[in-house]
């Protein structure tokens, strides 16, 4: 149970997929523009990497590993067709505002990494652990982006009003230079935190060996 | 005639695909440190983008609509993709060795690359015909050479000016891709 909560949490903080990997970055910084579409495209992402995950970590023993990679990709795309159908069935407005990123779901680099370097060599339960970590790591990154983003460029959270009536918003900030510029304002933040986390790691280290010496 | 050039403009510097619509930022990111990578990347980027137009759009308008298989659509788009670049692999080394060895290497890469599912998707949903297809395929993946020039030019100046402490590493990449995509928002009103 332990060893699935680290896992989890590798995938949520010091795994982080957009932060630490920098990997998947087309649609984290394309849907960002406000909170919903940032929710949606987190939830969808987290759909079909967990269901891909869980599919191929069942099957490992079946797959041959020369021809994996197509099997992969096969498996990847089902679950995003479904997702999109799904998507503009029941969301068509969402499904509209992000366009061509949801199909794009399935070469998404986390996905593919993950499966390859994850999925295909465990059992099913820290597969699970893996899948729900790094869905959620990368939702709360498109939420915090979008959140920054939304707020600064049309002064409103999730649609609703949040800033007072006499705020001006800063067009920049929703248009495409104003998400490279969030994002990498996150990136490095990221980098000042682990920083700070490894030097006290460190300390603490120092501190035990002493009181050991 | 003109209905192609706006289609192809605005494809290459209003909606550049990579600093107005972010698609392909892994590659543009990770391939852009040497100015020579970057256009080996580039070139075989367009080469297989105008390549896997002319095939799936064909397949998507005589096979899948007939058929009432649209739904398939992805699968069957990455499916072409990814085959046709092993094609495309395996007769340049056997057959052209000179280009082979200029981006042979970078044709591996380019199966996940989203720009390339991307133009081969946007010219189904814009309802492109096959020639207006190719010329907005043309378009994106010049576009897409484009930033990678621009970006792989400035991370060389780069390695001997001074970056702020706090932007070093990816940051300042990101920081810089900010400031083209400014300069690109002034070509926005260069087409009505």
């Amino acid at each position: 149970m332990k060893k699935l909560y680290s896992i989890f949490k590798q995938g949520i903080i010091f795994d982080n997929p957009l932060l630490m990997l920098m990997i998947g970055l087309c649609s984290a910084i394309a849907v960002t523009t406000n909170v919903s579409n940032g929710i949606g495209m987190g939830l969808a992402m987290t759909f079909v990497l967990l269901f891909s995950e869980v599919i191929i970590s069942l099957f490992r023993k079946l797959i041959p590993t020369t021809i994996r990679i197509p099997i992969f990709i096969i498996v990847i795309a089902a679950f995003t067709t479904m997702v999109d159908l799904v998507m503009k069935a029941y969301f068509p407005d969402l499904s509209k505002s992000m366009g061509v990123f949801i199909p794009l779901i399935v070469v998404n680099c986390i996905i593919m990494g993950r499966v390859e370097a994850f999925a295909s060599k465990q059992k099913l339960a820290s597969v699970i652990a893996d899948g729900l970590g790094m869905g959620l790591g990368y939702t709360w990154v498109l939420i915090a982006i979008a959140a920054v983003r939304e707020l600064l460029g049309s002064g409103t959270l999730a649609g609703i009003q949040v800033m007072p009536a006499s705020y001006q918003p800063i067009l920049f900030f929703i248009l495409p230079p104003g998400g490279f510029f969030v994002f990498s304002l996150f990136i490095s933040l990221n980098i000042w935190l682990k920083k700070k986390m490894e030097a006290s790691a460190k300390n603490k280290e120092l501190v035990t060996k002493k009181e050991a010496a | 005639m003109m209905e192609l050039g706006k289609i192809f403009l605005l494809a290459l510097l209003v909606n550049n695909i990579v600093v107005m619509r972010f698609i392909a930022l892994c590659s543009y990111i990770g391939m852009t440190s040497d100015l020579g990578q970057s256009m080996g990347m580039g070139y075989a980027v367009t080469f297989v983008t105008v390549l896997a137009t002319a095939a799936t759009w064909p397949i998507y308008h005589y096979i899948l609509v007939p058929l009432n298989l649209t739904f398939l659509q992805i699968l069957i788009f990455i499916l072409v993709i990814a085959s046709l670049v092993q094609l495309v692999e395996f007769y340049l080394k056997k057959n052209v060795p000179g280009l082979y060895s200029a981006m042979g290497i970078y044709l591996p890469l380019i199966t996940t690359n989203c720009a390339i599912l991307a133009v081969t998707f946007e010219n189904i949903s814009f309802k492109y015909n096959f020639i207006q297809s190719i010329a907005y395929s043309v378009g994106v993946s010049l576009g897409y050479l484009l930033a990678m020039i621009l970006l792989a030019g400035i991370r060389e100046r780069m390695k001997t000016s001074p970056v702020p402490k706090f932007l070093q590493g990816t940051p300042i990449l990101f920081m810089a891709t900010a400031l083209i995509g400014v300069a690109f928002m002034g070509f926005s009103g260069l087409i009505k």
